[in-house]
């Protein structure tokens, strides 16, 4: 059944009126989610009609229907990509064994786990977002970053159908906890470390987005890999909403320089003061938010030797990225994979086995799809003529997990003493002043079309709808 | 006419925009077939695999994936350039006036209209060079009425008009076969303007009055739909009720493959239903008016025709075509429903013509015409299946060669 049934209190492609007790303990959940979706949702944005895309199936035709949509009447709901008949496991010790429609007892705790971490990012992200419309470059981007929003907010629906469907009461305890952490908080924080980070600025919303949700995409791509069907099959419809995350971040991030070259043409210069002066955000600040977001987010892969990752991988839970795409056993016995140590001061690889070292893995496939986007950005900078290049900080720059955590490591990957550390960290890190002149930018435009100067308008609309559209009607 | 100047065979091929793409590989995961994919650099569509069935474009998050450029087919930009690029190219001029891309609406109409014949086929060798989307959506021609006559009796089951557009001194120039969009005034239902119609021109090239700028068309007003059911066709009503003197708003034209040909010696065989005899009537009229060049030879070599209606009162055109010298034309009419005599279809009479026809299939001099409704389409085929059977031929290892000599045009709705 691939068609969403809208006429249910939770739209679903699942047949959730079959199962009663389901229904109900889902139904029960509900309220308590709208109710975090109005304390922790987009602040003052509830009787806006904002321009969003809702899914009417899961088929490629019936998944992007465009309209006016005021954003606590959104239909969240529980949508899962069409089976695949016969699915089989294809890695680890289960491999060619049907893959599993229900939880294997010896795997639950494990599964547990990884769907909680999962499921907590994604009300994380909508926290750490809530105030950025109030000060949105535009209709155009508030609309963007709405979608975005609710998206999120699926996408712990969709984690939460999982607790609820196959982990009883533990799962539904799971899912209540979800949303009881809150992104930042001391008391009650959310579990990953990135995403108690604040999300103060734009400039740092897109970089966000350009990073921390393709990391997103790299484990829900592992996970889509799973040997447990109803989560692979979750996650599969999750990625598509996930690409639009990551368009409005390389985008955002692609305007930001477009506008930025566009001063340094006409002044001539080169001089941050300068560029910061006409209201734009110089290069080098640009360099150092991307060298902040990149290395929070390459820790949120784990450590780099785990034996859990081992254990999730022949157990058949998490695969690799596009792992029914490689060439190898999918078993990985013998094989081995080169991680990072730091040794009197240098840093060595050691080959240690691949099974220990899929978190390495995963952050490798993760830095090399990353970097290509990085390539893109500075083809802007290459048109307008401009020498400036942007690029992708060492891995075992600015680390807070693994066994890099305790090494200071500057971006062009050598090993460095605290004293040099901090000599240089403002040439590294965005530093207060930086997000200080950036958040003093940061001024409200809502006017149709209108764009505030530190950015340039995108190529074109959502939708094959003009720029200029209303995206967002404020009431 | 030469091979050099023969129109080329124009597809319109699928690109994705290496700017605004971001390469999150969901086109590639959604495509049905395959057609979709990337290296390190870019993400691609291979023109050989793409149907154009669309599944791509909604899940696209970006709007990068809805880009066409109108190439000839054996020019289509290969997977190697895909990858090369930075930027899309711009669309080139293919000449004759194509600059501009052949709106969606139209390209859909016209893939339909020619997928029984496995796709779009080359145009004859001798053809015409055509213009094609001279006047677009966004920059209409006005025509205006000069004629609007009956072609059926008044008594008959249906309502068949020839109507006649004058173009005064805008630019339109059309071969036989070619098609133009009307484009009814107001909107639908909900508001939205409505969709441009196709219609098959009905007069040569050199119009239907000799030296006059306008062109004719045969228009069936619409009274019921493709399941019997009462239904009032919107364009074709509109054109049926246009009076002398009425403006027309007209795109076009359109259509590179169902032509003539042009050389000595070049015979036609031409099957049609109702409407569908609009560019058999075009085709006819060249050659009756040309029928002989200025050195006294005969343009075209043998002309066949294969027309079906429900009976003679409403075969369009049936006084002009009786008219015609019978070693001008070899006329066939099947009537379907002629009281008292059973029903005869084109195709049993095809079959009827068994040998002639078989002589025709093998004549590299012939080109083959089919034009009417979905439905004769299969019964057709099968008539030259069973043909070629008998004359120790195979009509499927026939008809690809057919299709790329430019001989074989099936254009149905």
């Amino acid at each position: 059944m691939s068609n969403i049934d809208y006429s249910e209190r939770i739209p679903n492609n699942v047949d959730l009126a079959s199962d009663r007790t389901l229904q109900r303990a889902l139904e029960q959940w509900q309220p308590n989610y709208l109710r975090w979706w109005s304390d922790m949702g987009p602040d003052g944005a509830q009787d806006f009609d904002v321009y969003l895309r809702t899914a009417t199936s899961v088929e490629p035709g019936g998944w992007a229907h465009f309209g006016h949509v005021k954003m606590p009447d959104y239909r969240w709901g529980i949508f899962l990509a069409p089976p695949e008949a016969g699915r089989k496991i294809h890695f680890g010790e289960h491999m060619g064994e049907p893959a599993w429609q229900d939880v294997p007892g010896e795997h639950r705790a494990n599964l547990r786990r990884i769907i909680v971490t999962q499921g907590d990012t994604e009300p994380a992200s909508v926290e750490q977002q809530r105030h950025l419309g109030l000060t949105c470059p535009s209709q155009y981007d508030l609309r963007n970053l709405f979608q975005v929003n609710v998206e999120e907010g699926r996408h712990l629906w969709a984690m939460v159908y999982l607790l609820h469907r196959y982990f009883g009461r533990d799962g539904r305890e799971e899912a209540e906890e979800l949303l009881q952490r809150r992104s930042g908080d001391t008391d009650n924080p959310r579990i990953l470390g990135a995403f108690n980070e604040k999300t103060p600025d734009w400039l740092a919303f897109y970089m966000f987005t350009y990073f921390t949700d393709r990391d997103g995409k790299f484990q829900l791509c592992a996970l889509a890999e799973s040997s447990f069907d109803p989560l692979a099959r979750t996650t599969k419809f999750m990625l598509t909403e996930e690409a639009h995350h990551m368009f409005v971040g390389e985008s955002g991030v692609a305007r930001v320089l477009v506008r930025t070259c566009e001063v340094m043409q006409r002044l001539g210069t080169d001089d941050p003061a300068r560029i910061r002066a006409e209201g734009a955000i110089d290069l080098p600040t640009i360099q150092r938010y991307l060298n902040f977001h990149f290395s929070v987010t390459v820790d949120l892969f784990g450590a780099d030797q785990s034996s859990n990752a081992a254990t999730f991988y022949n157990a058949g839970l998490k695969g690799r990225f596009e792992e029914g795409k490689r060439a190898d056993d999918h078993r990985l016995r013998d094989v081995h994979y080169g991680i990072l140590e730091a040794v009197d001061g240098h840093l060595v690889q050691r080959d240690v086995p691949m099974q220990n070292a899929l978190n390495e893995v995963l952050r490798d496939d993760y830095i090399k799809d990353s970097v290509s986007g990085i390539g893109r950005w500075n083809k802007v900078m290459e048109k307008a003529g401009i020498a400036f290049r942007l690029t992708v900080p060492h891995k075992a720059f600015n680390r807070k997990i693994g066994t890099l955590a305790s090494t200071r490591v500057s971006p062009d990957g050598r090993v460095v003493g605290e004293a040099e550390w901090a000599a240089h960290e403002h040439e590294w890190l965005a530093t207060p002043a930086d997000r200080a002149f950036v958040a003093s930018l940061m001024g409200r435009v809502v006017e149709p079309g209108k764009f505030a100067n530190w950015i340039a308008p995108p190529a074109m609309g959502i939708n094959k709808q003009p720029v200029d559209f209303q995206y967002v009607r404020f009431n | 006419m030469n091979a050099e100047a023969a129109p080329l065979e124009v597809i319109r091929q699928h690109l994705i925009d290496p700017e605004i793409c971001i390469r999150c590989n969901t086109c590639e995961e959604t495509c049905p077939v395959d057609a979709i994919t990337h290296d390190a650099r870019n993400y691609v569509v291979d023109a050989a695999k793409c149907n154009g069935c669309n599944a791509c474009i909604s899940p696209c998050p970006t709007g990068s994936i809805d880009n066409w450029r109108q190439v000839a087919k054996a020019r289509a930009y290969t997977l190697d350039e895909q990858f090369g690029w930075d930027t899309l190219p711009v669309q080139a001029d293919l000449g004759s006036g194509s600059a501009q891309a052949i709106p969606q609406d139209i390209a859909r109409i016209t893939a339909a209209a020619s997928e029984g014949q496995g796709g779009v086929a080359a145009a004859p060798w001798s053809a015409a060079h055509p213009y094609v989307n001279l006047h677009t959506l966004a920059n209409p021609a006005v025509a205006t009425v000069s004629g609007n006559f009956a072609l059926t009796a008044p008594g008959a089951s249906s309502d068949i008009r020839h109507i006649v557009l004058d173009f005064g001194a805008t630019a339109f120039p059309v071969l036989e076969g070619q098609t133009i969009g009307i484009i009814p005034p107001g909107a639908d239902a909900s508001g939205r303007p409505h969709h441009v119609r196709l219609y098959s021109v009905a007069s040569p090239r050199e119009g239907e009055r000799p030296g006059y700028n306008n062109v004719a068309l045969t228009v069936k007003r619409v009274t019921v739909d493709h399941a019997g059911q009462p239904a009032r066709g919107v364009a074709s009503n509109y054109l049926c009720d246009l009076a002398k003197g009425d403006s027309v708003s007209v795109v076009g034209p359109f259509g590179t493959s169902f032509l003539m040909p042009n050389h000595p010696g070049s015979s036609l065989l031409m099957i049609c239903t109702g409407t569908g005899s609009a560019p058999m009537r075009a085709m006819t009229e060249r050659r009756r008016r040309i029928a002989r060049n200025e050195n006294g030879e005969l343009e075209g070599g043998k002309l066949m025709l294969f027309f079906g209606a429900r009976a003679a009162e409403e075969l369009p055109y049936f006084g002009p075509l009786m008219k015609l010298q019978k070693d001008f034309i070899d006329i066939n009419f099947a009537f379907s429903r002629t009281p008292g005599e059973p029903r005869c279809y084109v195709q049993d009479l095809i079959r009827r013509r068994s040998d002639d026809v078989a002589r025709l299939l093998q004549d590299e001099q012939c080109f083959i015409y089919v034009c009417g409704l979905k439905d004769m389409e299969e019964g057709v085929a099968d008539a030259f299946r069973d043909i070629c059977r008998e004359h120790g031929m195979d009509w499927e290892a026939l008809l690809p060669g057919l299709r790329g000599k430019g001989r074989y045009h099936l254009e149905t709705y």
